[in-house]
């Protein structure tokens, strides 16, 4: 790793006036960004520490939302009340995410910003235009078994590899962004960016910005929702797809719908086809396939990866009927 | 350099440590505090795990001037009858784990004593999680064992879960 | 006996429990400096250029060692059987004494710094430019390239028995089957790691190793010194399973480092380093046909393997070993044939040979009892053999079929519906899975020390090594018994080349192997013993003869008479009394090999020896993702004696754990464009976890093996085989699906 200077913020504008110097990179729990620079992938010359900031509340909104600073670490974020009882699909796809010791540290700001487990993108032998613009791509003809099937381009497939966001993508959360230009609010969705030609730019994060807050809205449907996440071992491993879902039914039709997936590409995938698809139509196994089907059609397989398509039908379907069935993990 | 100091096993050890050094390397090459052990540095297999001010990390990820001034617990700190259930259960084989698998019990032990829920309960909202064996598997589960020692390590926790803590 | 046979605490076991044991990174030196390796990116080259220049200004910085400036040492040696350390040569290739690439990965530089960031740092910051050649490392692709395979020492790769095409071609009933394995790596928890240095022209060494005497033998032939120079310490190793046999370039460059620096130097492998330069188990691919006759009884048996090594060396496995031993097939052909790549050498790993050929046989049975519409477990007794069935050769012991008797019974095989997907629990479809476990069983040599000391305690001192299985446990237990002292009274020196020479910790072997010298110089002790008191004036054994006295309750007793160690050896004057079996001089090792190789070809020629079982797995697999979960796991086995019923049935699930990874998850993806490991980390590469792992139930038969010392067989391995087809015929019973490519991921059963 890289020798660097290392300076701890204690309040916000000190952090956003430290990040305007060339080099410079927040560090958070540590969780990715550590690994990383260990993995000479990120060689900040400066890195400012970022979890004495004052953003480790979770607070009530008038609105009936929830606010949580960025610095909230992800075990906290999942074990808090609030949270299990009005929204159990984030508790649940942040459990399901890493291990107890990593959930310890990762904070909510740096699980956003997490970069693809992409091997080629960890392999500084390898070519990756994530990495280095313009050098290629070596997941596109060799092992992309977990690449995306939506939104990749001839330049990149990987794909973003948080639980967590998957969970926020359905719950149309906001990003709060701050700058010494002053503070931007973005949903979520659409934040992480499809790669295009230019896949090295991942986020809709400027580069002096500092992520403050999640705030979620008040969502009623949440309180009956579900993540499940399918992957190749029993826990500690990434999601080869998973899915977030809430859903509200009134005499057996689906009045709210709420879906997003995981594992799929280089964003959350927020399901909207398959939304629109199960908005008005009754509770049944069959809204769920259609559903499933719809949102599907779009996807595109690599060599590897075509079984994902099948996968992420069946685990759609899966979950809307365990929802259905068995009701709220809550 | 940076000046730190931290509490470790309950002494104030004071260090001159690069900004780059992890706090494993600095427990371990340091301190000469090798029971913590480096399997993989890079979060992947939990044999790095101490507990800070009680809750377990992985401390190959942890930079060691970002936890300056913490209360930092390593297995050399820790006499705790879980030990003695490790070793009358044989949760243990080659032995390079074990110090990361108590730890991370002990941390894990704690959450669930606080109501922390896990991948594998069924309701998240619940107050009380019962501590199956499939609980402790999951809540485990950050802890690689290559030699295969799971049920004896599962069966030391629940030992000393069901005793008097 | 006492303590055999009993579930002892492992003797070390607080240690670890502490953290006080220590491993080879973990041994301090003033002035240590630490090392990190630069990787070559090509499969194969030469280096054109390397410039250092950046790596030398880092701060911290003390050498940076490439072909260019590293000191000349002895090329790796060539393994030969006349002196056994040269197996552990592994590779040819002269690390840093070549500009040569053989394979991506290969280290090409060696960077020294006061600090370990310093160091990856600057390994970081060396350039390396290269002349790629022409390279093979699409192993897959080769097939068609295999040669046939030589037969070694230890196993045959092609054997033939009648004509099993002919009698294939002429069964009512047959399967002929085609079969994948994928390179696997140890993934041992600590990775491999050396603290080294030298004063003058002595090298001592801290290596994580399972063969200390081959570390040092190696090390002395490379840097051209003296064995007696060299010492390698090995006190704790933290997991190996094979990875840790041989000696790999870490260990080596490492060395090399501190001869550069003057300075004791340590390396410890990051995770990447470990795949990049220690060799996995080899991938395969596989044919197994069988034929039958409507009763069930085999006609034809024909396994057939391809498997690689790396053109600069590798590890060849027994892959169709099995097949010439489980089944009374009257015809019968093994035949085994390998690529050769571009690639780092493969090696020895858990039942190397016996765990993947074990799959595609015991898959095949499978498949053969189905289309016979016979229960899998009936269809084996119908066709055990009642000697070897390739050369009739007498079984020293072999329960296999008690072992299938008594885990059906305990498992309740008999209540499963035979028919597939015709169990269901809610979302998951259920189904139970069986197969035969086999590994020979092996008793190489091993020299040992004993000393008994007037204060009635014993120390035995003995080179073999301590990597989980609890070898100085056992050991502890037998010399107890065999002595008639408390377990505390028993210390164990081991893992240290100064000790007396055990070999390696490998081929299930290492119990039977210090066992038998072990009983030897327990005998020799006691015959000491007993002479001082004869000769004693006084001792109330004057006069007895030695066959009616026994060592028992910390002395020499016959009937209510005789006396204690202590007492014996103080009325002789004496203050310990020592006995020796081997001896550590020129003569003393050649005259013990040739001894050891007649005794051991001629125990061969006459008896089979092996450990089996009987693998007995349910699995539940979810029926819209295919997301495969074991949920109960039962093995019964036939291991000879059962020294320590603890933590041998920790060993033994833990090769039925590895079994289950490498049934479900474990591949090492080599990319066939570069060669180059492509998920080199734990978090990519997916070895089972805790959650993974339901109750293993283990059971032994605890009948000793009339042939082997104390009736010890050695169980090391023989739980890993056998696994990975007891859960892909668990998968079929429950999904109707056969899965005969490993590993059994979700998507092959969308």
């Amino acid at each position: 790793m890289k020798d660097f200077a290392y300076l701890t913020a204690h309040d916000v504008p000190t952090a956003v006036r430290a990040i305007t110097t060339p080099g410079a990179k927040f560090l958070g729990g540590g969780t990715n960004l550590v690994d990383l620079m260990r993995q000479n992938i990120e060689r900040p010359d400066t890195v400012i520490d970022i979890t004495q900031l004052p953003l480790d509340q979770i607070e009530e909104l008038p609105d009936g939302g929830l606010r949580i600073g960025a610095m909230v670490r992800n075990s906290r974020l999942a074990a808090h009340r609030l949270i299990r009882t009005r929204y159990p699909v984030l508790a649940q796809a942040i459990l399901a995410g890493a291990s107890g010791q990593l959930r310890n540290m990762a904070t909510v700001g740096g699980n956003v910003l997490q970069r693809t487990r992409c091997p080629y993108f960890a392999d500084l032998a390898a070519r990756c235009n994530k990495r280095e613009q313009g050098s290629g791509c070596d997941a596109i003809g060799g092992f992309n078994r977990n690449a995306a099937i939506f939104g990749a381009s001839e330049h990149c497939v990987a794909t973003h590899p948080s639980d967590m966001c998957v969970a926020l993508a359905a719950l149309d959360a906001i990003i709060e962004l701050e700058s010494v230009r002053g503070t931007r609010r973005l949903p979520l969705v659409g934040f992480h960016m499809l790669p295009g030609d230019s896949p090295q730019h991942e986020t809709a994060i400027a580069p002096d910005e500092l992520i403050t807050a999640i705030e979620l809205p008040d969502l009623p449907a949440a309180a009956r929702s579900r993540y499940r996440k399918v992957r190749d071992r029993s826990s500690y491993a990434f999601a080869l797809v998973s899915v977030a879902a809430a859903t509200e039914v009134r005499n057996g039709v689906i009045t709210e719908a709420r879906l997003a997936l995981g594992g799929v590409a280089a964003r959350p995938w927020r399901a909207h086809e398959a939304e629109r698809v199960l908005l008005g139509a009754p509770a049944t196994e069959d809204s769920f396939l259609r559903a499933a089907e719809a949102e599907l059609t779009a996807a595109v397989p690599l060599s590897q990866n075509g079984f994902k398509i099948e996968l992420a039908k069946r685990a759609i379907t899966a979950t809307l009927r365990q929802l259905h069935v068995e009701g709220s993990a809550a | 350099m940076a000046d730190i100091r931290m509490r470790v096993n309950g002494s104030i050890e004071k260090l001159d440590v690069e900004p780059r050094v992890s706090l494993l390397d600095a427990l371990r090459e340091h301190l000469g505090l090798t029971g913590t052990k480096k399997g993989c540095d890079q979060g992947a297999c939990g044999a790095c795990t101490v507990l800070v001010d009680g809750e377990r990390i992985s401390s190959c990820l942890a930079l060691a001037v970002q936890y300056a001034d913490r209360d930092i617990t390593t297995i050399e700190g820790v006499s705790d009858p879980l030990q003695e259930s490790f070793v009358r259960h044989d949760g243990l084989q080659c032995g390079y784990c074990t110090p990361g698998q108590i730890c991370s019990a002990l941390g894990m032990l704690a959450e669930h004593a606080a109501g922390m829920a896990s991948a594998v309960t069924e309701h998240v909202a619940d107050e009380e999680i019962e501590l199956t064996a499939e609980e402790i598997r999951e809540r485990m589960s950050g802890n690689l064992c290559r030699c295969g020692s799971y049920n004896g390590i599962v069966a030391a926790i629940q030992e000393s879960a069901g005793s008097a803590r | 006996m006492t303590y055999v046979g009993k579930p002892v605490d492992r003797v070390d076991g607080t240690l670890k429990a502490t953290g006080a044991a220590r491993y080879a990174a973990e041994f301090p030196y003033p002035d240590l400096a630490y090392a990190a390796l630069v990787h070559a990116t090509v499969a194969r080259g030469r280096i054109t250029r390397i410039d250092a220049g950046l790596a030398r200004k880092t701060p911290g910085v003390v050498a940076v060692i490439t072909h260019l400036n590293a000191p000349a040492m002895k090329p790796p040696p060539k393994p030969t059987p006349m002196d056994l350390s040269t197996m552990a040569t592994s590779s040819s290739v002269s690390l840093l004494n070549t500009d040569e690439v053989h394979w991506n990965g290969q280290p090409v530089a060696v960077v020294v710094a006061e600090t370990l960031d310093a160091a990856r740092e600057a390994a970081h910051l060396v350039e390396v430019e290269y002349t790629e050649l022409p390279a093979t490392v699409d192993f897959a692709a080769e097939e068609a390239n295999a040669r046939p395979q030589k037969n070694t020492l230890l196993s045959s790769a092609n054997t033939q028995k009648g004509d099993a095409e002919a009698a294939l071609a002429a069964a009512p009933f047959s399967v002929d089957l085609r079969y994948t394995t994928p390179g696997v790596n140890h993934n041992a928890i600590e990775p491999h790691s050396t603290t080294a240095y030298w004063d003058g022209d002595q090298l001592v060494l801290h290596d994580a190793t399972q063969n200390t005497t081959w570390a040092r033998d190696q090390l002395a032939i490379r840097f051209d010194v003296p064995k007696k120079n060299v010492r390698v310490i090995s006190p704790f190793v933290g997991g190996a399973f094979g990875g840790k046999s041989l000696v790999w370039p870490g260990t080596v460059l490492t060395a090399l480092a501190a001869k550069v620096t003057g300075r004791p130097v340590r390396l410890m492998l990051t995770r990447e380093s470990v795949y990049r330069t220690v060799g996995g188990r080899t991938p395969s691919i596989q044919r197994v046909a069988i034929g039958a006759e409507a009763g069930g009884s085999m006609t034809a048996l024909i396994h057939s393997s391809v498997s690689r090594v790396g053109k600069v060396g590798g590890w060849t496995e027994q892959i169709t070993t099995v097949s010439r031993h489980m089944y009374d097939a009257a015809a019968l052909q093994v035949r085994q044939s390998l690529v050769r790549l571009d690639a780092l050498p493969n090696t020895i790993m858990r039942a190397p040979g016996e765990s993947i050929g074990s799959f595609a046989l015991e898959s095949s049975v499978d498949e053969l009892a189905y289309q016979l519409g016979l229960d899998p477990i009936e269809l084996r007794a119908r066709n055990e053999p009642a000697r070897n069935p390739v050369d009739g050769k007498a079984f020293s012991h072999r329960l296999l079929l008690d072992c299938f008797e008594q885990g059906a019974k305990e498992f309740g095989w008999a209540e499963r519906a035979p028919q597939p997907r015709a169990t269901r629990d809610g979302r998951w479809l259920v189904g139970m899975g069986v197969a035969a476990a086999y590994h020979p069983a092996w008793q190489f040599q091993a020299n040992l020390t004993l000393r008994l000391s007037a204060d009635g305690t014993v120390l035995v001192r003995c080179g073999f090594h301590e990597m989980g299985m609890g070898t100085a446990t056992a050991i502890s237990q037998i010399t107890a018994d065999t002595l008639g002292v408390p377990l505390d009274a028993v210390t164990i020196e081991y893992g240290d080349s100064d000790l007396p020479g055990a070999g390696t910790a490998g081929a299930s072997a290492q119990t039977a192997t210090v066992t038998a010298s072990l009983l030897d110089a327990c005998e020799k002790l006691t015959d000491g013993v007993f002479a001082l008191a004869r000769k004693t004036p006084g001792s109330p054994l004057r006069g007895h003869r030695r066959q009616d006295v026994t060592a028992r309750d910390g002395g020499l007793y016959r009937d209510s008479r005789g006396e204690s160690y202590g007492e014996i050896l103080r009325r002789a004057g004496r203050e310990s009394i020592d006995a020796q079996v081997g001896s550590e001089t020129r003569l003393g090792e050649l005259t013990g090999q040739v001894r050891f190789m007649s005794k051991f070809l001629m125990d061969r020629r006459r008896w089979m020896k092996a450990a089996c079982g009987a693998q007995f797995c349910e699995v539940r697999v979810d029926a819209e993702t295919g997301e495969v979960r074991v949920s109960r796991w039962l093995g019964v086995f036939d291991v000879g004696r059962v020294i320590n019923t603890k933590t041998a049935a920790s060993q033994l699930r833990g090769g039925i754990i590895m079994g289950i990874g490498m049934a479900l998850a474990e591949e090492t993806l080599v990319d066939p464009r570069t060669g180059r490991i492509v998920n080199a980390s734990l978090s990519e590469y997916h070895v089972p976890v805790h959650a993974d792992i339901p109750t293993i139930e283990v059971r032994c038969l605890d009948d000793p093996d009339p042939t082997m010392p104390l009736g010890v067989v050695g169980l090391g391995e023989v739980s890993v085989t056998g696994v990975a087809a007891a859960v892909a015929n668990a998968v079929h019973h429950a999904t109707g699906r056969r899965i005969r490519d490993l590993p059994i991921t979700l998507d092959k059963l969308l």
